[in-house]
């Protein structure tokens, strides 16, 4: 097999036909595996539980019928659950993103004593992992009167320092002259901040909430502490509730699990163009 | 950190500080208060006894760590988190490595195998956890009918001691394996094309341009996925919670699982804190030591 790069051109003729040929069979291997547990999942939810439990493999449904999802939506709080995901997702994203351009602007654009070592502090929290930090913030919550309510969900997740780290690199990389032209004009700095650099800062901003998105979206462990009554479960602790209850309606369980992934699936097929920005941007620039 | 402003002198009470400083607050206060404080708090209660009822913790001194020392599913929750992330580390640099090759080749419709490869890293471990309890159940699950088909009775993956933890590899490579490829392929198209062209001139052959000038420079690359798989698998936790809850026998707890067993469950509060920070520890010393191992290269 001829290992060559992306950018050697004419390399396509100089690769003997069965490395092609061994290539695409690969590829096809790599996509069945990835999609599988998918086309299980979906094909799952629409089967009749005679089906499911017919004991032979179908990947097709025989008689697909939209029973399961019927069965999800008025006999768990699925709608609920979903609407509490994206309350807690959406205002955590919103905050994310405005409290990161808010304080990454100083570290990467102001001189003041000990912004360096500012900002080194604020990145080596990424260093302490979330489980040793997590039973001294839930005794917060309890102290805060927060236990089970979305401000406990929410405000200790407002800030993140991948989202400091990530706009002061985006500010850092534009001209200045913009805003010196501005500084000028006798704007103050935080109009400078909010009507010249802000409206240059869309595909970082893009990245930042596509991930802060998804990342809270898929969230478990914080909400299973702080979560206790039903109304206010997210939808990835209906799953693992309905797990935990042994539910064994698997046709209902995948068509709630369906429609459980299918917002961030969405989101990263739409728009997967800021998602690669974003593991090069989080990746190789960390 | 470079001072790109250096010659300028800073003031330490001029309108620019001011302004940092003001507009640094509410982030300072925010990481004081949840990072900070539970940072502090929870080195504080690993030397108590604390079950949350009692409005103060008891002072117990070393109780907890030497406690955790003795402690046998504490030992072998580190020890099945250690082969985890054994497994998972090895099949991630294995298979991401080599999917990444391959996707950096120049075939057709590339652009979608690499979207469709990433798919199962936008999905929650919660999701994808209870799809693949549902793969392995032996009965009717997938696997077991496909494996049916061709004549072999399949084991009993979650429920079998042997390998349930095994089964929770395989389900945690599936996710991860082309989020990593997709870190590994941004370092291939990183490296200098010139390179391969020198190596091409000189008669150097696809397996020697592989080893002599693709694995030296995707060095820095491979340091940032070991560490990362590293730090993220000995942080499993959602997929244990979902698929085996730590079962059968115990086969599968692993360390964060042990930690919240004994703060939410037992309401251990001291002793669940001294085992976060055994996991800090671990996680620390694990990261400094690889950077020091693959670290002699690396530029930064």
């Amino acid at each position: 097999m001829t290992k060559s790069t992306l950018h050697t051109p004419g390399r396509l003729d100089e690769r003997p036909w069965p490395a092609t040929v061994l290539l695409y069979a690969l590829l096809l291997l790599c996509t069945v595996i990835t999609l599988l547990p998918f086309a299980w999942m979906l094909s799952s939810s629409f089967k009749p539980t005679v089906e499911i439990f017919s004991g032979t493999a179908q990947l097709i449904p025989a008689n697909p019928i939209l029973d399961n999802y019927i069965n999800a939506v008025t006999r768990q709080p699925v709608a609920r659950a979903i609407f509490n995901s994206i309350l807690v997702a959406g205002i955590e994203t919103f905050a994310v993103v405005v409290t990161s351009v808010f304080t990454a602007y100083p570290f990467a654009r102001l001189r003041f004593p000990g912004r360096d070592i500012l900002f080194m502090l604020i990145l080596g929290t990424m260093m302490i992992p979330s489980q040793v930090t997590m039973i001294p913030t839930f005794i917060l919550m309890k102290w805060f009167g927060w236990i089970d309510s979305y401000q406990g969900l929410i405000v200790p997740r407002i800030m993140a320092p991948l989202g400091i780290f990530l706009m002061r690199q985006f500010l850092q990389s534009l001209p200045k002259e913009l805003e010196e032209a501005a500084r000028i004009d006798g704007c103050s700095r935080l109009t400078t901040l909010t009507h010249v650099l802000l409206p240059l800062t869309g595909p970082a901003v893009a990245t930042l909430a596509i991930f802060t998105f998804t990342a809270s979206w898929n969230e478990f462990f914080w909400p299973l502490l702080v979560v206790q009554s039903t109304e206010m479960w997210t939808i990835q602790l209906l799953i693992a509730q309905l797990k935990a209850a042994e539910v064994t309606d698997w046709g209902m369980v995948m068509a709630i699990v369906s429609l459980s992934v299918l917002p961030t699936v969405l989101i990263y097929v739409v728009l997967q163009r800021y998602f690669v920005k974003g593991i090069a941007m989080s990746g190789l620039k960390g | 950190m470079t001072n790109p402003m250096a010659g300028r002198s800073i003031h330490w009470w001029n309108e620019e500080t001011r302004f940092a400083w003001a507009a640094l607050t509410p982030a300072l206060l925010f990481f004081a208060t949840f990072v900070g404080f539970p940072f502090g708090y929870s080195f504080y209660l690993s030397f108590h006894d604390w079950n949350m009822m009692v409005p103060t913790p008891t002072w117990v001194g070393l109780e907890n760590y030497t406690a955790l020392m003795a402690d046998a599913e504490f030992t072998k929750s580190l020890v099945q988190t250690a082969l985890f992330t054994i497994g998972i580390t090895a099949c991630i640099v294995v298979f991401s490595l080599a999917m990444a090759l391959l996707l950096d080749q120049k075939l057709r419709w590339i652009k979608l195998y690499r979207t469709i490869f990433y798919l199962p890293a936008v999905t929650s471990l919660v999701a994808i956890g209870i799809v693949w309890v549902w793969m392995f159940d032996p009965q009717h699950g997938l696997i077991n009918q496909g494996l049916r088909g061709i004549g072999v009775e399949g084991p009993l993956w979650l429920a079998d001691t042997r390998i349930a933890l095994l089964s929770l590899i395989l389900t945690a490579a599936w996710r991860n394996v082309g989020y990593f490829a997709t870190i590994f392929l941004a370092g291939l198209q990183g490296i200098d094309n010139t390179y391969y062209e020198a190596a091409r001139i000189d008669g150097a052959g696809a397996w020697d341009r592989f080893r002599r000038i693709t694995l030296p420079l995707l060095k820095p690359t491979f340091v940032f996925v070991v560490v990362m798989s590293v730090i993220l698998s000995f942080q499993v936790f959602a997929l244990v919670y979902v698929m085996t809850s730590g079962g059968p026998a115990g086969s599968t707890s692993v360390l964060v699982f042990y930690l919240y067993q004994q703060a939410f469950t037992y309401f251990r509060m001291g002793y669940a804190s001294a085992v976060g920070y055994v996991l800090f520890l671990i996680i620390f010393v694990l990261t400094l030591l690889q950077f020091k191992a693959f670290g002699k290269t690396v530029e930064a």
